[in-house]
Parts: structure tokens; C-alpha cells; sequence
């Protein structure tokens, strides 16, 4: 699995709150939370991210709540994947179950800056800085991983077993 | 004899059914008590739904709490709580609470005697490390594993690394276990102990109420942590035993367990501790703080919420008032506490001295309702995290503090300690 897309860059301990603010949790439909994705850290966020585009962020990305709304609110304004040197543990199995790729980088925040091409190799976890041709490191995701975020999270892999067992 | 293990390493072993486990190690284990609110429910429930399955795996170890925007503050979070109580009327879930019945969950389950020592416990709610001060091994997840573990009774961990922190020497006044958590916070970081288990030690938690361990243990997940463990003791025993209706275990850290790292603290030196914007890591002692104007002071929360938080602030706000133009706002966290604290007459100095009591609710904390935020203002706050925008507009700001401080500094009308009363 390749993704490519243009970055967004944010900071260290990107929490919840400013992934998605909990205000707007009186809802989980995902259209609705991602008007809202983001928006505490860049107000305009919602209105800029393209699908496909990519997140980059120093450590300890997405501390804080254990909502699943945060990477629901991701996938569904169309982030393709965030790439930063660590993650808050809750968020990351919370990505990995709603299908939203992560990759763990400790270069990224340093070697990729805001606008530029990246493309990232799930099979073998190289990023690939198009702009500047400078390539990076990643864990790579496992078959079985990737195969879950292409079913679209851990629900929707499972039932698609199920599914095929019972066929 | 059997290899060393950690309170945490024990409790998985034992609901893993393995004799040893050790850090690294990929198990699977069962599920004493699987809890959700009226945020994390409601996806896990349209996921139980969606995968056809009939029936809950127990329905007395699955717990419902609709307390963060209840009263429902609007139609949509109504609709939220009435999702959850069809659900548990269709599943005949024994630990549904909403409506006068409701606190805040990190509160109202050890109140209740639900969650007990030696218990697994997954939560969708990051602040279910707070169980970890009665001994059990207790963590947040996502709505998705909720509803995996609602369905098989089971939920897969990666055996944590553990962090052990030594609390010694003698507290100096006002000073509780909230000013040790954010100072433990401030030391370590945010990111301090991502995926790893915190163990809280020594003399001065030995002599610490319960409340104050669960103070403790409900902020390990502002420094990364995974679960906030205390070992249990007479003090857990007495807490436990009248509330507990089914049977329950002690296990305790062996002395020479493994631990990535330990840390001592001399607690003589720790003055009073508040958080500055935006990041629980910013903390800072009292004697730093300098002037800080204050629009708004909340006590409560899963943090200290319970009856010796209040009892704190009621000793502070005895025959005084709050000061002119600030709103003090007091949530009691459970029914239980708020019956206790009109016993007490706590409500009476609270009512008397200007404040608003409010009802059991999460409520102003994630700035969901009852005590929102407008842009540039300032509240100091009992609760748990004081990230950009998390009391309500972006452009506002969130202190974290003790009962103590918050109430004096209600009085003071900015952030103060109660012997400048």
C-alpha cells in the first residue's frame, strides 16, 4: 500500500480536544466531526485539507481522550495517514481500529515541512519526501494491518471474514 | 518459586491464566468490568448492532454511565443518552445509571463497589486508570474494543513496562495528592510514561486517603500512562469491604519485580501545584504563580469530585464569600456525594458563601455545558486536563489545581493559597 499527499504540518502533544474539540461529541457522524477536525489547532483546517492529504506532527500525537471521534473525524475529512515520532497509546489502537493509517517516523517533523509531496510505502515504511527528495524511515505496517485498513477498520475486517467463512 | 512480577505483570498474568507474562508480551485476557458514558457508548453500541451478535457476553459486567453531557444539555445528546438506555433495557444491562442515579463514572463505580481490586477493567474513557488506586489493573479504549469486549468478554494488551514512583518525606499544608500527580506530571511529561503502567509507592501514599490515590491514579493517563497502580492495603480493605457483592483479590509488586525505571520523590520541598495553559506539564509551585485573575473556579470532576474534596473546600469557604464578578461552580460527583455533603453542611457554607452547585455531571470539564468558557477568560479548575479550547473558546485558559487552592483562590478572586486568607 503506497499513500501520497500533500503535508500539513502541527506540532508536539497534538491532544483530542484539539483533534476534535469535545463540544461537538454530542454527535459520531462522521461528516459532521470532520467539519470540526482540527479546528482548536488551525480554524481553517476543515475548509483546507484535500482528500489524501497527510498529517505530519512531532510526539506524542493524539494525547489525551480515549474518544474514537478523533480518528473518525480524520479519516472523514480525508487524511490519508499521520506520520509523527510517537503517539498516545489510546489513539493509536483507535487508529489502527477505524482504518486510519499511522506511522511511526522520529525524522519526519524535522526533515518534512508543510506543502510538500510525501509518499509513504506501507510494505517497507519509507517516506519519501517528494519536494525535496529525502527520504526516511517508518515502521512498516504488516499485511495483516494494511488488509484491516483496507476493510476499513477492525469491524467491518472482521465481518468481512465472517462473511467469507460463512460463502 | 516463581519469577518476580509487578502488581500490573500479576493481575494480567492472572486474568490471562498464565502463570508469568512480562513485559512486551502480547495477551489476551478477561474482562471484569467493561464501561462506556454517553460520548464512547453509543459507537460501540451501533457496532455491537451492526455485527448481529444477540446478546452482551455479561450483562452484570458491562457498566453504562451517562454523565458527561447529562442533564442533556441538547437534543442530540439526549438522543445520545436514549440510545444507551434502550440498549441496556433490551440487553438488561445491570449498571445503567442516568438521571438522578447518575455521577461521574470514575467516581460513581468505586462508590458502588463495581469496580473492585484485582479486576481488569477496560473502559472507554481515558480517565479508567483511576481504578488502578484500589489495586486493580484498569485502562481507557476505543468504542471498537469496548464493543469487542462487550461482545466476547475479552480484550487483548501488550504487558506494559512499569514505572515505580517513590513518595517520601513530610506534605507540607494544603498540599494533596493532586499537587503530587501534576508535579509527577510536570517532571516526567506528558509523553513520561507512554504505554507503561505508573506505580505509586512509599510512605506518604501509605498514609494517603483513597480519595486522593484515586486523585492520583485518574491523571497517569495525562503523563501517557496506561494504568495508575497503588498496592493495595488496610486502607483499600476498609474502602472496599462494605461496598464489594462479589468476591475480589489482592496482588502486590514483589520487592525485587523489574521496573524500567524508579523514581524517588522527597515530597518536603512539593508546595501546592497548578498546571498553567495548555498542557497538564505546565506546572509550577505556588510561590511562582505571580498574579492570575480568575473568571471562573470549578471543584469537581473525576478527579475531586468526591466528598473529601468538598469537605477541603468547605473548610475554606466557611463564613467567607466568593469574590465579586467570579463564578465559583461546584459539582459534587455522585448522588451519594452530594447527599453526604448536604448532611454535612457543606452545601449550606457553599450556598451561603456565592458559589453554584450544580448536579453530578462531567459537564464544564471537556466544556461540554454548565460552566462554558467565553473567548479570554481564565478558570482555575479541580479537573484533569487544560488543553486549548477544552472548558469551551479556543482563546480561553484552564489552570489545574487542588480543592484546596481553587477554593481559596475563589475567595481571592485569583490564584492563591488558603493561608493568604
Amino acid at each position: 500500500m503506497k499513500l501520497k499527499g500533500r503535508v500539513w504540518k502541527f506540532g508536539k502533544n497534538i491532544d483530542t480536544d484539539a483533534i476534535i474539540p469535545a463540544r461537538y461529541l454530542n454527535t459520531s457522524d462522521p461528516d459532521e466531526l470532520a467539519r470540526h477536525c482540527m479546528e482548536d489547532a488551525d480554524p481553517e483546517f476543515p475548509n483546507k485539507v484535500q482528500k489524501g492529504d497527510i498529517i505530519v506532527a512531532d510526539s506524542n500525537f493524539g494525547c489525551g481522550s480515549s474518544r474514537e471521534h478523533a480518528p473518525i473525524a480524520l479519516k472523514a475529512a480525508g487524511v490519508a495517514c499521520v506520520i509523527a515520532p510517537s503517539f498516545a497509546r489510546i489513539f493509536y489502537r483507535n487508529a489502527f481500529n477505524m482504518g486510519l493509517p499511522i506511522f511511526e517516523c522520529e525524522q519526519a517533523p524535522k526533515l518534512i515541512e508543510e506543502g510538500h509531496e510525501v509518499e509513504v510505502d506501507a510494505d517497507t515504511g519509507e517516506i519519501i519526501d517528494l519536494t525535496t527528495g529525502k527520504t526516511m524511515k517508518a515502521q512498516p505496517i504488516p499485511p495483516f494491518m494494511q488488509e484491516l485498513i483496507r476493510d476499513g477498520g477492525l469491524i467491518s475486517h472482521i465481518m468481512k471474514k465472517i462473511e467469507s467463512q460463512q460463502s | 518459586m516463581s519469577q518476580p512480577m509487578t502488581i500490573a505483570e500479576k493481575i494480567l498474568a492472572d486474568h490471562a491464566g498464565l502463570d508469568h507474562v512480562e513485559p512486551g508480551q502480547l495477551i489476551e485476557v478477561d474482562v471484569d468490568i467493561a464501561l462506556g458514558n454517553d460520548i464512547t457508548a453509543p459507537i460501540a453500541i451501533e457496532i455491537f448492532k451492526k455485527t448481529g451478535v444477540k446478546e452482551v457476553f455479561d450483562r452484570t459486567k458491562i457498566a453504562l454511565v451517562a454523565d458527561h453531557f447529562t442533564p442533556n444539555k441538547d437534543i442530540k445528546s439526549a438522543e445520545q443518552v436514549r440510545l444507551l438506555r434502550e440498549f441496556s433495557e433490551e440487553q438488561a444491562i445491570v449498571h445503567f445509571y442516568e438521571g438522578g442515579e447518575v455521577g461521574v463514572e470514575h467516581c460513581l463505580l468505586p462508590e458502588k463497589g463495581i469496580v473492585l481490586p484485582g479486576d481488569v477493567v477496560i473502559g472507554a474513557d481515558s480517565h479508567t486508570c483511576t481504578y488502578g488506586a484500589l489495586g486493580a489493573f484498569a485502562t481507557g479504549v476505543g468504542s471498537t474494543d469496548l464493543a469487542a469486549a462487550m461482545i466476547t468478554g475479552k480484550t487483548w494488551f501488550k504487558v506494559p513496562e512499569s514505572i515505580k514512583f517513590v513518595y517520601s518525606g513530610q506534605l507540607q499544608p494544603w498540599v494533596s495528592g493532586k499537587d503530587l500527580i501534576l508535579y509527577t506530571i510536570g517532571d516526567i511529561g506528558v509523553d513520561g510514561a507512554l504505554y507503561m503502567a505508573m506505580e505509586f509507592t512509599g510512605p506518604v501514599i501509605e498514609n494517603m486517603s483513597m480519595a486522593e490515590r484515586m486523585t492520583m491514579s485518574n491523571m497517569a493517563i495525562e503523563a501517557g500512562g496506561k494504568a495508575g497502580l497503588i498496592n493495595p492495603d488496610e486502607k483499600t480493605k476498609q474502602y472496599v469491604e462494605p461496598r464489594a457483592k462479589r468476591p475480589y483479590k489482592f496482588f502486590e509488586s514483589d520487592s525485587d519485580a523489574a521496573y524500567k525505571k524508579v523514581i524517588e520523590y522527597d515530597c518536603t520541598n512539593i508546595e501546592p501545584q497548578i498546571a498553567f495553559p495548555h498542557l497538564p506539564e505546565n506546572t509550577i509551585g505556588m510561590s511562582e504563580v505571580g498574579i492570575v485573575e480568575l473568571d471562573q473556579v470549578v471543584i469537581g470532576s473525576c478527579t475531586n469530585g468526591r466528598i473529601e474534596d468538598l469537605a477541603v473546600a468547605a473548610q475554606i469557604l466557611q463564613g467567607k464569600k466568593v469574590a465579586e464578578g467570579l463564578r465559583l461552580i461546584i459539582l459534587p460527583a455522585t448522588p451519594q456525594v452530594w447527599a453526604d455533603a448536604l448532611e454535612k453542611g457543606y452545601l449550606k457554607i457553599f450556598s451561603e458563601a456565592g458559589a453554584i452547585i450544580g448536579p453530578p455531571t462531567c459537564g464544564p470539564c471537556l466544556g461540554g455545558h454548565m460552566g462554558v468558557l467565553a473567548k479570554g477568560e481564565k478558570a482555575l479548575s479541580t479537573t484533569n486536563r487544560n488543553f486549548v479550547g477544552r472548558m469551551g473558546h479556543p482563546e480561553s485558559e484552564v489552570y489545574l489545581t487542588s480543592p484546596a487552592i481553587a477554593a481559596a483562590s475563589a475567595v481571592l478572586g485569583r490564584i492563591g493559597s488558603p493561608s493568604e486568607l
